[in-house]
């Protein structure tokens, strides 16, 4: 599965610092994000997960600290520059047009033009091969939705939710972030999402899991990255820890142990 | 931005099945409702008047509705993007008077070029503010069409100005196919409407505009570069205002300040009565023509069933009311 050499992280940053006013959202973060992996980012309402990973996906520009991708230092001004990285985020909005059909929603900011004068000269799309990608895609991570010419507004939450996770896995070949993906979600429709992180993990591509649901962080996650106060408190790992440990460790009642907080 | 595609995928079964014809497809397919209705109407009118359906009675129906309908394809893709410009007739007035002040000074392809350029600098202007200054377009668009329209009579001193015949009336000369005598100007109305349907659907840039009239958030953050897509689409507007305002002298071949004051509001009328959505980023010139259309028979149709002009315009009014209402309940129903 690890597709860099192993102890090179797949995304690392050293004493992040962002500072809106006098608000410090980032207080000089860590983070790191193994081959492989699915880690999830938890902590409480206003700790700065937000910002810590609007900073990894370049929504947020750091005012101070370091970021490196396989090893090699990379500083990204906007969400352009990150996803040319190969950093593809989920946003918790989720980011579809929904009267636009499914196969343009995937390829929205990166359509194919046809081949030849109809694409160089009219800049005309390959709509049909745009169509039959999405397909594919949506059927690599087992979306059962019928028609990629269907509007995303005739899907419901969990097919949406399906169709930024497919526009993700479709082009992030690094790194894929995905901010609270079940918030607003049935059990069943959570469940498929669930599905859908383990699949792009067994396509050898780590996630990082934004949420406050803590049984689907203990169900899916590898690493759980902690959050608070700006900082990262520690990294755990689920099979060490219980739920109420981590709770405590988040708000602070409980301290991590010295390689916890090394994020080892 | 558009070569970053993935690895190709091979072709599947899945996806022939998804692009067959769908009946239930057809049924939410929102051409439909204006198509209905364009042709009830044309079936009451046809059955009042016997005349209604003369080959001369649609070729007239036609050349009425080329200059609405030409800024009526500006006016969509302003809505699209969620804006309103209430500026896009007198920015064509104006470029009349420029067209045939010009003529007089340096012949027609000279007042051509600078009517276009007037158009298109106009354009910039109400893109510039909507872009840089991000203020709402129906605030920019309101000051500017004071202001144009009082720079119209300040430059034309309200005299009219009569054009010569030759480039600049040549959108009002007719032909026949058969027996049906049509001029080129409603051809170009119709090619102005395939480009743009061209743009709209076939394009990334069309894609981009429904995207940021949909929801510029996600336009954003899809790295679609949004204020750069919305000033294209004022920049647009600008030039069919000009091709607009030749096809005003082919039909009439004075240059009058105070000409087409309802066009604005009729081009508004036929894209809201086409189904385009005043919310933006659903829609299309393809119900904005139907649109034009049902405002043209309606008017024709009224006109010769005796009806007075200030009936045909409640009616007019109703109809926008009707078809906003149908939107915001369609709206509702898809959230």
């Amino acid at each position: 599965m690890t597709t860099t050499t192993s102890g090179t992280p797949v995304l690392e940053a050293r004493g992040l610092v962002k500072k809106y006013g006098n608000v410090t959202a980032i207080n000089g973060a860590d983070f790191e994000l193994r081959a492989g992996e699915v880690l999830a980012v938890i902590g409480d309402n206003g700790a700065g997960k937000t910002s810590l990973i609007k900073a990894l996906a370049g929504a947020v520009v750091p005012d101070s600290g370091e970021m490196r991708m396989n090893g090699t230092p990379v500083s990204f001004k906007n969400t352009r520059d990150a996803r040319a990285a190969g950093i593809e985020t989920v946003y918790q909005d989720l980011a579809v047009v929904q009267a636009l059909d499914i196969a343009s929603n995937l390829y929205l900011g990166r359509e194919v033009r046809r081949k030849g004068l109809a694409g160089s000269l009219f800049r005309r799309l390959d709509m049909p091969k745009m169509r039959e990608d999405a397909s594919q895609h949506l059927a690599d991570l087992k979306i059962g939705i019928k028609s990629v010419n269907q509007a995303v507004e005739t899907l419901s939450g969990g097919q949406r939710q399906g169709v930024a996770v497919a526009r993700a896995a479709a082009f992030g070949r690094g790194v894929i972030i995905m901010d609270e993906p079940t918030a607003a979600l049935g059990v069943r429709e959570s469940g498929q999402v669930i599905d859908l992180i383990q699949s792009i993990r067994d396509r050898g591509i780590p996630v990082v899991l934004i949420s406050h649901d803590m049984p689907h962080v203990f169900e899916v996650a590898d690493r759980i990255h902690i959050h608070r106060l700006g900082q990262r408190a520690g990294v755990v790992d689920p099979k060490t820890r219980s739920m109420s440990e981590v709770v405590a460790l988040m708000t602070g009642a409980e301290e991590p142990t010295d390689e916890e907080r090394a994020g080892l | 931005m558009s070569t970053g595609a993935p690895a190709a995928a091979p072709s599947t079964a899945t996806s022939s099945i998804s692009s067959r014809f769908n009946a239930r497809n057809l049924l939410r397919e929102p051409l439909l409702g204006p198509l209905v209705a364009l042709v009830i109407a044309i079936v009451i009118f046809s059955s009042v008047s016997n005349s209604f359906l003369n080959p001369q009675n649609v070729s007239l129906i036609l050349q009425q509705s080329v200059v609405v309908g030409i800024l009526a394809v500006g006016q969509t893709l302003i809505i699209l993007t969620s804006g309103i410009d209430l500026s896009i007739g007198a920015v064509a007035v104006f470029g009349t008077i420029v067209m045939a002040q010009s003529a007089g000074a340096g012949g027609p392809f000279l007042a051509l070029g600078s009517t276009l350029l007037v158009c298109v600098v106009f354009g910039a202007v109400n893109g510039g503010l909507v872009t840089a200054l991000r203020l709402p377009p129906f605030i920019v668009t309101l000051g500017t069409f004071t202001a144009i329209q009082a720079a119209t009579r300040l430059l034309a001193g309200s005299e009219t100005y009569r054009v010569e015949p030759g480039a600049l009336t040549f959108l009002g000369t007719s032909f026949r196919i058969g027996s049906f005598s049509t001029t080129y100007g409603v051809v170009t109305m119709l090619l102005v409407y395939l480009v743009m349907w061209y743009a709209l659907s076939q394009t990334a840039w069309g894609k981009h505009v429904y995207a940021v009239g949909g929801n510029p958030q996600a336009s954003n953050l899809s790295g679609i570069k949004s204020q750069r897509v919305l000033f294209s689409v004022y920049l647009t507007t600008g030039v069919i205002a000009a091709i607009a305002a030749w096809a005003a002298l082919g039909r009439i071949p004075n240059a009058d300040p105070n000409a087409y004051q309802n066009a604005n509001l009729e081009s508004i009328t036929a894209v809201v009565i086409g189904g385009t959505s005043l919310f933006g980023g659903r829609g299309g010139v393809g119900g904005t023509l139907v649109g034009t259309l049902i405002v043209g028979v309606l008017r024709n149709g009224l006109t010769q069933a005796g009806v007075d002009n200030l009936y045909q315009n409640i009616a007019t009014g109703v109809l926008v009311i009707v078809a906003v209402a149908v939107d915001q309940f369609a709206r509702r129903r898809s959230q």
